[in-house]
């Protein structure tokens, strides 16, 4: 059987789907919901790197290059409010955080 | 064509260590599982031809986002017990969900990615990404440098903390200071019993 770009457009599908129903099963702990996004990071990447395989262009391992750039931004800063957060609260529960709402 | 031992091998890998990262009831086996996660994929990347994103998955993400999770993961004491009790509650919904965007995505991507891929052009695929980043992706390049910069100046910002209370010194009040606030002269009359107070006759010598 032959493995091409389609395969990893499935798995990629997989994982983008594990990672959405993380989402629901996790919901009150904000740091594996941060965890959750970074798999759905890759998952996403992971596709740009089948199309790129697919039609032998590179441009889409350039976007992916970009998107680990922002996503490892996104990340520092998203564990560092989590830190303030923790600090503040004591709590990282994700239904306790209604302060906002006034 | 990819490989098909290892193609599914990393596969296979990447889904138990997703499911590992979703299902896991404490945070550093999940921190842990992404990183075989990462491991995984990056595999995936060097069998479908993305040699150095494959490596920079490994050296920045498994190097340094995993242990930032991980450092994050140990300061802060979370109560797996009470954050766990909404897992089984909402597992209906959440396989729901995952099933109907699987066969969604699975539906929508059909027939795209069908047939041999094209070969890439000649050369180091490291060398060819470099020359396209730094040619037709020169300006998001910059913008992605200072996308980082932003990051570590708003990381920096949010976490410092400045206690009360805590001595320490300040250089630029240091510097400050003139002679006059710290040194004072007095002129002594040449006989004084010990223990006195200082005779009206004492004058203050300002310099």
């Amino acid at each position: 059987m032959n493995v091409g770009a389609g395969h990893l457009l499935v798995v990629a599908a997989v994982v983008f789907a594990i990672a959405v129903a993380g989402f629901f099963l996790n919901r009150r702990n904000v740091l594996l919901l941060l965890m959750a996004i970074e798999l759905i990071l890759l998952a996403v990447n992971t596709n740009l790197v089948a199309f790129a395989y697919q039609h032998g262009d590179l441009t889409g391992q350039a976007v992916v290059f970009f998107v680990l750039t922002v996503a490892a931004a996104e990340s520092a800063i998203g564990l560092a409010i989590l830190v303030t957060l923790f600090r503040n609260r004591g709590s990282i529960d994700v239904e306790e955080l209604g302060r906002l709402k006034g | 064509m990819l490989p098909a031992l290892p193609f599914y091998l990393a596969s296979a890998f990447l889904i138990g260590a997703s499911l590992g990262v979703v299902g896991s009831r404490n945070p550093v086996y999940a921190a842990l599982f992404l990183v075989l996660a990462f491991v995984s994929a990056a595999v995936l990347w060097l069998l479908a031809g993305a040699e150095f994103l494959a490596m920079a998955l490994v050296v920045v993400y498994v190097g340094a986002v995993m242990v930032l999770f991980l450092f994050v993961v140990m300061m802060i004491d979370v109560r797996l017990a009470v954050l766990h009790r909404s897992f089984v509650r909402y597992l209906p919904l959440g396989v729901l969900v995952a099933v109907a965007m699987m066969v969604q995505i699975i539906a929508a991507l059909r027939g795209l990615a069908q047939g041999a891929g094209h070969a890439f052009p000649e050369g180091g695929n490291t060398e060819a990404l470099g020359t396209l980043i730094y040619t037709r992706f020169l300006y998001p390049f910059e913008i992605a440098g200072l996308i980082l910069l932003l990051a570590i100046v708003a990381a920096i910002a949010l976490t410092l903390r400045r206690r009360e209370g805590t001595r320490h010194q300040d250089p630029g009040r240091q510097v400050l200071v003139r002679k006059q606030d710290r040194l004072r002269l007095w002129r002594l009359p040449p006989h004084q019993a010990s223990g006195e107070q200082l005779p009206a006759s004492a004058q203050r010598e300002d310099t």
